[in-house]
């Protein structure tokens, strides 16, 4: 693969990045309220906008609510849009998200993850996107800077291509990535914007031809709806694929639906999504290295979630740990275990799974913690409600 | 920008801005509304509205009355979503992939002086340019008539309630006007369907200026003000020929009375055509009368001492 | 309707109320009495359908399809040119 050299490699933290890249793609509106550790990328904006280097509009919106509101109104435009949030923003606007996705709206958003008050606190998990799983917006997951940049790109391809016509969350570990200044290799903004060309809706706000957009349906059709949501959710999967491929013509860099280390010689392997991927992969490492068997599959793409794939990949493990950075109180297990366990039994297999709740509000995850993590599986059968690992008594 | 003077009907659009065929209760006061301000308005004007009878008669899967590019969202954010289609509009016309167009912007009573103020002082604050227009039948209505900020002192509605405890509303109605104008937005009127061609030249009046302005309408509903179908419009003529609401505009910060009313009508000859205000004329609820009638002198006073504030517009 | 069928997102093709029929809804019918209508168009401004509809060098007439007998054009006609009228 030849990679087109931009000749520039930057120190960036994980907000600047992602501003960078909306800033290179082309994006018309930009509509945003600030919200801890999202902040970073609004005020990068401004900067830009001051400069006269953000040639769209930016729009500082009252309210997380009225930051979507706004991002509707304009995607409907024809306008290529963007917006960003966390936390107690991305529940204030969570009524828009379905809104968003139901009115088929290519809108791309970054997710600086952070836990959800009460008690409030700054720092990240994940209790805020897994809120809003079910809201038809596709996720992705990164676990470093470079690679949310990409994600940023590659989401409004894949938001706008006509099959999909589905908002898209990008979502990152706040202060673990969204601060960490990290070494981003920036593509060039010809080849980006080659890549994504301009939006190209069906249907959009036109005088010469008057449309009417969030009518009120009736049961006789909200579900057929619905089904088409689903059905481009579904699809999502396969020009997910295609835009990857795409964007790894002119970036050399492809990260896929799932990572898989080791995974094909391993009798635990982990399934984890966000920065902590990497601490486990390290602490994997250390341990094959001395003999052990144990392997890490790192969730990219959330939703659509990969199924299949994830089923093929733990197929031959002894048994499975599921780790989530977040909490489903009362639920046998945390929810992206539910999405592995569902997984292997669509594919007719039935493995040990051992559900883990790590990191939540923020509580550190380092390279030890996995291989006492990878040594608990080893102990035996599972069985019971997660493992709250880390927690204080 | 000169605004184009309404001479007569007939110089009006033969085109209708709305389609008959929506499922609005017969004699509703909105969609004359409507009619009115998009028959003043130009033909490629962009709607947005909130959640709201108007919003869900007009536009019910598979059918739409409009003429107009149209979007819905929710219920209180139609001043956000305009404020993202006027600014994707001019993005778009700086790349010279589009052009701008006028947005209006359609909020009923509830969604605008309760659930939807927020986005509509954020987006005034901003300066984006959109013409709001609150059509205010004074409850909400589309609910089944529970009441709003916007419900009077005094009214009945199925949230304040008729009792031997309490009879109607407690609180007064929300000064909206004065909370528009406080932002000091460069136009801001109140229109009257019964008056016409005042609120035409109001629609341009305010269409003409750049930045974001304001119309207070008053939308008579016949079901929730328990009044008989053909008396809309005599409803809407009476509120304005009793003071009670009284027709004026603010530009840029100076008041003026539009339709003086030197001789007001008895207040009593608007409230008893409503069965939402039976209970008024009760002995027991003398005083609650009483206040509701000071209520509608002191404001008109109010106005007449604004308008003799009035600094000159700069653009008369 | 399959869901393949339907519009994605449910878009709306604008005007498309006016293949409804609302005739149903009404009591009473307005009928205009040809010789006292002098066209002001009052009637048309206070329409809340619009069931009153203009034409180029004729008076205006009545879309019986559309109308919903609110009585309002009755009250409204300077000349008292119309009549609600019980339906059959």
């Amino acid at each position: 693969m030849t990679l087109v050299q931009t000749g520039r490699v930057a120190a960036l933290q994980g907000d600047e990045a992602v501003a960078e890249a909306v800033r290179q793609c082309d994006v018309d509106v930009v509509a945003a309220y600030p919200i801890t550790p999202q902040t970073i990328i609004v005020e990068k904006l401004a900067e830009f906008v001051a400069d006269g280097r953000f040639g769209g509009e930016f729009v500082p919106v009252e309210s997380e609510h009225s930051a979507l509101s706004a991002c509707v109104g304009a995607s409907l435009t024809g306008a290529r849009v963007f917006t960003a949030t966390s936390s107690q923003g991305l529940a204030y606007m969570h009524e828009m998200l379905y809104n968003a996705a139901g009115m088929r709206l290519p809108i791309v958003m970054a997710v600086a993850n952070r836990a959800l008050s009460a008690p409030l606190v700054l720092n990240a998990d994940h209790s805020d996107m897994m809120g809003s799983r079910d809201s038809g917006w596709i996720q992705v997951y990164g676990e470093n800077v470079e690679e949310i940049y990409d994600r940023t790109i590659q989401m409004f391809k894949l938001s706008e291509d006509p099959r999909v016509m589905l908002p898209s969350a990008i979502n990152f570990e706040g202060f673990i990535i969204s601060h960490d200044k990290e070494r981003v290799r920036l593509l060039d903004e010809g080849s980006i914007k080659k890549f994504l060309g301009r939006p190209k809706p069906k249907f959009k706000l036109d005088p010469d031809a008057p449309l009417t957009f969030g009518a009120i349906a009736t049961p006789d059709t909200y579900y057929e709806f619905r089904m088409q949501q689903n059905e481009a959710m579904n699809g999502a999967l396969g020009v997910f694929d295609e835009v990857e491929k795409e964007f790894e013509g002119f970036s050399g860099r492809r990260y896929g639906t799932v990572d898989a280390y080791n995974t094909d010689n391993a009798d635990q392997i982990m399934v984890i999504n966000g920065s902590a991927a990497g601490t486990m992969r390290a602490a994997a490492r250390q341990m094959n290295a001395v003999g052990e068997k144990v392997g890490v599959l790192a969730i990219k793409l959330y939703r659509p979630f990969p199924a299949k794939q994830v089923a093929t990949y733990l197929a031959h493990a002894k048994t499975v740990i599921a780790m989530d950075r977040s909490l489903s109180p009362g639920a046998p297990s945390g929810p992206m275990s539910e999405d592995v366990k569902s997984a292997l039994q669509a594919a007719g297999l039935s493995r040990p799974v051992m559900s883990v709740v790590y990191g939540i509000g923020g509580r550190d995850m380092l390279v030890d913690d996995g291989k006492k993590i990878f040594a608990m599986a080893r102990q035996g059968p599972v069985s019971g409600l997660p493992i709250m690992y880390g927690v204080k008594g | 920008m000169l605004v184009e003077p309404i001479k007569g009907l007939k110089e009006l659009p033969m085109e209708e801005p709305l389609s008959p065929g929506h499922r609005l209760c017969p004699g509703c006061g909105a969609s004359i509304v409507v009619r009115q301000i998009l028959l003043a308005a130009p033909k490629d004007a962009i709607i947005a509205e909130a959640t709201g009878c108007l919003e869900v008669s007009t536009a019910l899967y598979p059918y739409s009355a409009w003429n107009r590019p149209w979007v819905h969202s929710a219920f209180e954010n139609a001043a956000a979503v305009a404020s993202g289609v006027e600014s994707g509009f001019k993005a778009l016309t700086k790349r010279g992939e589009g052009r701008e167009h006028p947005i209006i912007v359609f909020g009923g009573d509830g969604g605008t002086y309760d659930i939807g103020i927020q986005a509509l002082s954020g987006a005034i604050e901003r300066g984006h340019r959109f013409l709001y227009v609150c059509y205010d039948n004074e409850a909400y209505m589309n609910t089944g008539i529970q009441r709003s900020g916007g419900t009077p002192l005094g009214a009945w509605t199925t949230t304040t309630q008729v009792g031997s405890a309490r009879a109607g509303k407690v609180e007064a109605k929300k000064d909206l006007m004065s909370i528009i104008v406080a932002h000091h937005v460069p136009y801001a009127a109140t229109a009257s369907i019964s008056h016409w061609r005042d609120l035409m030249t109001k629609v341009r009046k305010a269409l003409s200026k750049d930045g974001p302005t304001f119309l207070h309408v008053m939308a008579p509903c016949t079901r929730g003000w328990r009044f008989d179908s053909a008396k809309t419009i005599r409803m809407s003529r009476l509120a304005v020929e009793t003071r009670l609401f009284p027709l004026y505009e603010v530009e840029d910060g100076a008041y003026r009375i539009t339709f003086p009313v030197p001789s007001p009508k008895p207040v009593e000859e608007y409230l008893k055509m409503q069965g939402r205000y039976a209970h008024l004329f009760l002995p027991q609820n003398a005083a609650e009368l009483e206040a509701i009638k000071s209520g509608v002198d002191a404001n008109y006073k109010r106005l007449e001492k604004l308008v003799q504030l009035a600094v000159k517009p700069s653009n008369p | 309707m399959s869901w393949k069928e339907l519009e994605q997102g449910a878009v709306v093709k604008g005007g498309t109320s006016a293949s409804y029929n609302v005739s149903g809804w009404r009591v009473n019918r307005p009928v205009i009495n040809e010789a006292k209508c002098t066209n002001c168009l009052i009637c048309w401004i206070y329409c809340p359908e619009p069931a009153i509809v203009r034409h180029d060098g004729a008076k205006v007439t009545i879309d019986y399809d559309h109308c919903k007998g609110c009585g309002i054009c009755e009250a409204e006609c300077p000349p008292k040119a119309i009549t609600m009228v019980r339906e059959p």
